[in-house]
């Protein structure tokens, strides 16, 4: 490794040499890895809510189940949403990354725009709910239900807060380093949400509405 | 404007450790992954609401679906890869994947063993009544 990073312009710098006797890796990788812990570990705290939705799925005691109250038509118009809401997200990085700042804010008004309008339709689906009587009180499936799709919609929520900070730093401080680096975290965290949105989709919805 | 050069100052300029302003995506990457994720939602969707799939396998179906979709997310948007940047990132990835499966699929084990050896449900209601 170190006999090969020696070809290139300066021995000691550059992502190339990240590894072994090249010196520490760029702060960008090692910013990266630390928010990936981060995320992990959210991913395992979801992970317990999974599981306990596995469980109590089928305990609707006598209320309705998710065959009853899932609309499909809707989930879909909300997933669509999450998913290029990312790629927005991802184009807008790559705006920043080319110093094009009027790409990047539009990239990030829509990512905001699509990430709102999921959130909407959520808490729409969530007060709908509650009005035909099944509120998380009804029975141990709802409960899960509300915690685990109520805690995603809450990550989304801190994620749409997160998103104006961005802005506000890119517009105030410009796109330095530091500012790219919260940015790159920011991205992953929408990114991930994403994931944990697919598997919410496929365990409680699709499943569920079977 | 110092600013608007920041990231554009070639390698030698820079001390070990900073920023040399690569990003690992682009546009291409993007759009595969925008792509391959349309895809497999769909076929979510057409496989949960047609009888496309003997119905019984229609669980096992939408498993792997949603599995590759995370795939197609953890590759395309979040960038891991099998790089040499990415080791840690792959290890921690790993690992995580062992708690995750560990909770789920011993939460589901041990509430299955329990409900089996409990005393048959119909029974329950009927004490309650």
């Amino acid at each position: 490794m170190s006999a090969h990073s020696g070809t290139a312009e300066l021995p000691g710098l550059g992502t190339t040499l990240a590894r072994g006797g090249g010196g520490p890796a760029p702060v960008r990788i090692v910013v990266a890895y630390g928010f990936w812990i981060f995320l992990l570990s959210d991913i395992i705290m979801f992970s317990a809510l999974f599981a306990s939705y596995a469980v109590l799925s089928g305990q609707t005691n006598g209320g309705p189940s998710g065959h009853d109250l899932f609309e499909l038509r809707h989930v879909g118009i909300e997933t669509l949403c999450l998913l290029f809401s990312s790629y927005t997200c991802g184009l807008g990085l790559l705006a920043v990354a080319r110093r094009r700042m009027s790409g990047f804010y539009l990239c990030f008004a829509l990512t905001f725009a699509l990430g709102a309008t999921f959130l909407g339709l959520e808490l729409s689906e969530f007060v709908g709910l509650v009005a035909r009587g099944a509120g998380p009180s009804r029975s141990a499936f709802l409960s899960a239900f509300f915690s685990l799709v109520g805690l995603h919609g809450l990550h989304v929520t801190a994620g749409l807060l997160w998103l104006s900070f961005m802005v506000a730093q890119i517009a105030v401080r410009g796109p330095r380093d530091f500012v790219r680096r919260r940015l790159l975290c920011f991205s992953l965290f929408w990114h991930a949400l994403d994931i944990i949105w697919v598997a919410l989709l496929t365990l409680v919805y699709l499943m569920g509405a079977r | 404007m110092a600013e608007e050069n920041a990231g554009e100052s070639t390698a030698a300029d820079k001390a070990p450790g900073t920023d040399d302003g690569s990003h690992s995506g682009s546009l291409a990457s993007y759009t595969i992954g925008l792509a391959f994720a349309l895809l497999l939602t769909g076929a979510s969707f057409l496989v949960s609401q047609t009888n496309l799939l003997w119905s019984p396998g229609v669980p096992a179906g939408l498993a792997v679906l949603a599995i590759a979709q995370m795939g197609v997310h953890l590759v395309f948007f979040l960038h891991i890869s099998t790089g040499p940047d990415n080791t840690n990132n792959v290890l921690a990835l790993a690992f995580g994947v062992l708690i995750v499966t560990l909770i789920v699929a011993g939460s589901l084990w041990i509430m299955a063993n329990l409900n089996a050896n409990m005393i048959p449900a119909s029974a329950v209601m009927e004490m309650l009544r």
